[in-house]
């Protein structure tokens, strides 16, 4: 008896747990889904009708126990890269992943040869 | 009638601009070190037409004048006069006369207030301020003049965007845009200063208190602006990075590395040719973003509405303007040589402008990518929060330790540093992440970096207030500030991301809804008439289990009748600790409600630490103006 | 001013970027999907708003061409747009055209076909909106032709006008 007690509460802790896992996991991929009737909003932010009716797709799949990719890679299949907000890791947008990373990379190396400069004249 | 004052007022502006640039090019030939009486009248009489010519548009206004066809498209006789005001900036023909305003503004201010420095420079910057001033002078009468007339007279106008009718969006933009058309101060300075061979020193001098207040003006600016958005747009976020907004903070990114790289001038002499790209470079950011802004090219919830033939015009001009400053560079700029010892304070800054770089860079390509796809290939992508938040974050973790342990070094050289006490705070921020972390609710690695890193910020600036205040140190007091707003900022919008919860569901009148620990019971609703719109309160009882307290939440629908448009206001409860914050909005054809629940911890904290940083700026501009 | 290399670098990418900017105003930068073609629909399963049948991909199989059309009773554009299709409709003997009611009643759906005329030869209904997002639509009146192997060969968003049904008429034959 006591038993059973223990594994129900357990259940009751651990779904709302998860129920609140499950709540962040939605509003993130919301967040990351262009409201393409909007102008600039997501889907979590607009209160469209295309924005409710993605959202009730977007459940769906999650109960179906796809992942975020899985969803995300649907509907661009259906809508196009533009209704995602994180921009794929495609040979498209290479350029806009690396361009930062270069620049950081390349401001590295003006500060340490500029520097660097210096260290010989130390002495004097 | 206002029309015609208005339109030759302008030209007069123009008229002033032309002739000043002539009389200062004349007396250039004079080798002497007095600016001619007649160039201060002249430009005391642009000063004064200019800001008659807002006024004019200003009266135009209030007096809801339709005849003009400005006040026509933005203001209705049913709009409360604050906003009838207000409403003379928010569109885009009056917002550039107040970019003209500043302009000039600036240009008499630099004329008066510089006049220790050398003469050529002085009018060397006069003149190519004025050639800027002529060139949105033209563009304004060419195509966006705000006194044109209509004909016949309407008897009623088009009311503005009820969005608009806000008091943060009301101060918003002349914020801004004193941020933003401020730095064309220093762009003339700097091709004042190449043409003239004003360098070094004198020339950081020159432009310290400038790059200053439009670096304290446009951080108040894009503050504002984010709280506007959170409590008007209704979706609980404070910042999209939105092409708009973006627009924005490439210029704040830009000044932020001039502000400091211009220290490194003034105390070493040295990096003048980089202080000089900042100036020009931070300008044609701002010029860039308006293009981006109100040419129509990009897709935002924020666009003006957009007209090709103004992307056209601000397209030449900007292309003007940038290959004037580049051709002048190169010609004019003579490579330095550089003295840099690795353990200096010199090395440091140049670190925040190695780190400002990239943020910028990070913003520009986030922003410009889509378009160049588009262009070149046909492909719309979207880039979003994620992009951002994936390539930034990270880096502000390396980039808070060198905001703290940068200023613990000393100019030139720093041979013994004290560490003891460094490494002792910094073991304290470690343990104070601990802390939360094991009573509040774990995180991932990323996040326990970036709390670490803000906490370490947060208690050395204690540290060093400390020690400065002891040591009566009054010019390090604007630095701590304004660093220590910066930690707290990245603090408390780390704990607000990670502790929020948002959930969004659908309810019937009489229903309710359990989440988390707090229930939430959807009353009834309200219809309510207002001056100007019609709006469906909802009555929301927000039960907190943990406490036993009660709140109650409105939300409201609002139909504007003109222009007719729907807007949603959030029910926003603003408490010490954390904001409630709940949307309402019908779901079509259906008795049900979409409702958006949120609690945002700290919100308020966010507001007031953004407001501390630029606090910092302004206390070194009082230091500045008692030391005179 | 010496010329080098890193000054012809320098200039070059400023002219570049000012010619995308230039070109990019050019550009209409309003998204749609119109162009999203050449990809084959999902299979769906719809009840009929007649009976308790269901209607799937398989029927659409059978006809060269197929145009599926969604609708609503409380879609002023859908009404406008009518005509053209009671025009298409049996223009062709392997043309079909399946109507798909869009977050409608069934009742309401059935008055509005009663009232204006039936031009479908199958009428499903999508109550909930979910199944329009398998077909990629995203307002209504939106339509997609599609050949006997589901391939989808046109995209009209928004109603059928003249030059639209002109086109519809032209990909039939």
């Amino acid at each position: 008896m006591k038993l059973e007690k223990i594994i129900i509460i357990y259940f009751f802790l651990f779904s709302s747990l998860f129920a609140n896992e499950k709540n962040i996991e939605l509003t993130e991929i919301y967040k990351n889904l262009r409201c393409l009737i909007c102008q600039g909003q997501s889907i979590a932010d607009s209160n469209s009708d295309f924005a409710s009716t993605i959202k009730l797709v977007v459940q769906d799949q999650i109960k179906e126990g796809k992942t975020k990719k899985e969803i995300y890679d649907f509907l661009i299949s259906k809508y196009g890269e533009w209704i995602v907000y994180q921009p794929t890791f495609t040979k498209n947008n290479l350029l806009l992943w690396v361009l930062p990373y270069l620049i950081l990379a390349f401001g590295g190396f003006v500060i340490y040869f500029l520097v660097k400069k210096n260290r010989h004249t130390k002495g004097n | 009638m206002l029309s015609s004052i208005g339109t030759i007022l302008v030209f007069l502006i123009l008229a002033l601009s032309l002739l000043i640039i002539y009389n200062a090019y004349l007396d250039l030939k004079i080798r002497d070190q007095i600016v001619k009486k007649n160039i201060y009248n002249l430009s005391l009489f642009q000063i004064t037409f200019t800001i008659l010519s807002f006024f004019t548009l200003i009266i135009g206004f209030i007096n809801s004048d339709f005849s003009l066809i400005n006040v026509y498209e933005n203001s209705h006789t049913a709009k409360p006069l604050f906003y009838k005001v207000a409403g003379t900036w928010g569109n885009h023909e009056g917002s550039l006369l107040l970019w003209i305003n500043i302009l000039v503004l600036f240009s008499y201010l630099f004329l008066v207030f510089n006049f220790k420095h050398e003469k050529k420079y002085r009018l060397y910057t006069l003149i190519f301020q004025n050639i800027l001033i002529v060139g949105f002078v033209i563009f304004l009468l060419l195509n966006s003049n705000p006194f044109s007339l209509i004909y016949p007279i309407p008897l009623e106008g088009l009311g503005l965007n009820p969005i608009l009718q806000d008091p943060a969006l009301a101060i918003h933009p002349p914020l801004l845009y004193v941020g933003f058309v401020g730095c064309s101060i220093y762009f003339s300075a700097a091709m004042g200063s190449m043409f003239s061979e004003y360098k070094g020193k004198q020339f950081a001098l020159s432009i310290k208190s400038w790059v200053q207040i439009s670096w304290c003006f446009q951080t108040l600016g894009i503050t504002v602006g984010s709280i506007w958005a959170y409590y008007e747009l209704g979706w609980g976020g404070f910042w999209f990075w939105d092409p708009v907004e973006n627009a924005s903070l490439l210029p704040w990114f830009a000044i932020t590395a001039l502000m400091h790289s211009v220290m490194v001038l003034e105390r070493r002499n040295t990096l003048y040719a980089w202080v000089i790209i900042l100036c020009l470079l931070t300008f044609i950011l701002s010029v860039t973003g308006t293009f981006l802004v109100r040419s129509g090219i990009l897709n935002s919830v924020h666009t003006f509405a957009s007209d090709p033939s103004r992307g056209i015009y601000i397209l030449f001009f900007l292309s003007l303007m940038i290959f004037t400053s580049l051709i002048s560079f190169f010609k004019k700029c003579k490579k330095e040589s550089y003295n840099l010892n690795l353990k200096s304070r010199e090395t440091f800054i140049l670190a925040n402008n190695w780190f400002m770089a990239f943020f910028l860079v990070t913003v520009l390509v986030g922003t410009l990518y889509p378009i160049f796809l588009d262009v070149i290939t046909d492909v719309k992508i979207s880039v979003g929060p994620p992009f951002y938040n994936i390539v930034i974050i990270p880096l502000v973790i390396p980039f808070l330790f060198l905001m703290t342990v940068g200023p613990q070094f000393k100019w030139i050289n720093s041979q013994n540093i004290k560490y003891r006490k460094t490494i002792f705070i910094f073991f304290g921020a470690v343990i104070i992440n601990l802390f939360i972390y094991y009573f509040f609710g774990s995180y991932s690695v990323l996040t326990n970096l970036i709390f670490i890193a803000a906490m370490f910020l947060i208690l050395h600036c204690f540290l060093d207030a400390t020690q400065s205040i002891s040591k009566n140190k009054k010019f390090e007091y604007p630095r701590i500030i304004s660093h220590l707003g910066f930690g707290l900022l990245v603090l408390f919008i780390g704990v607000n991301h990670q502790y929020s919860l948002e959930v969004d569901f659908n309810l019937k009148v009489g229903e309710n809804k359990k989440v988390n620990n707090y229930e939430i019971y959807f009353e009834n609703t309200k219809i309510e008439q207002n001056k100007n719109y019609q709006s469906v309160i909802g009555n929301f009882k927000l039960i907190d289990l943990k406490r036993n307290r009660i709140q109650y939440l409105y939300p409201e629908i609002r139909i504007y009748s003109d222009p007719e448009t729907l807007t949603y206001e959030a029910a926003i409860k603003s408490k010490i600790t954390s904001d409630f914050y709940l949307t309402m909005s019908n779901v079509s054809r259906s008795e049900y409600y979409n409702i958006k629940f949120q609690t945002k911890p700290f919100m308020t904290w966010i507001w007031v630490s953004a407001f501390i940083v630029a606090l910092g700026g302004f206390v070194q501009l009082i230091l500045k103006k008692n030391e005179n | 001013m010496k010329i080098n290399i890193s000054k012809i670098i320098i200039f070059s990418f400023v002219i570049f970027f000012l010619s995308i900017f230039w070109l990019g105003l050019k550009k209409d930068n309003n998204y749609d999907t119109k162009n999203f073609i050449g990809n084959k629909i999902s299979n769906f399963q719809l009840s009929s708003i007649y009976n308790n049948d269901y209607i799937s991909e398989e029927v659409l199989k059978k006809n060269k061409f197929t145009l599926i059309n969604f609708f609503a009773s409380w879609c002023a554009p859908c009404r406008t747009e009518h005509k053209y299709l009671i025009n298409l409709s049996n223009k062709n003997k392997e043309f079909k055209i399946l109507g798909i009611s869009f977050k409608d009643k069934k009742k309401n759906s059935i008055n509005f076909l009663n009232e204006l005329g039936n031009p479908y030869n199958f009428v499903a209904e999508d109550a909930d909106g979910k199944a329009s997002i398998s077909f990629g639509i995203y307002g209504i009146p939106e339509s997609i032709l599609i050949n006997n192997e589901l391939v989808i060969i046109k995209k009209i968003v928004g109603p059928i006008d003249q030059k639209y049904y002109e086109e519809i008429l032209q990909l039939i034959q």
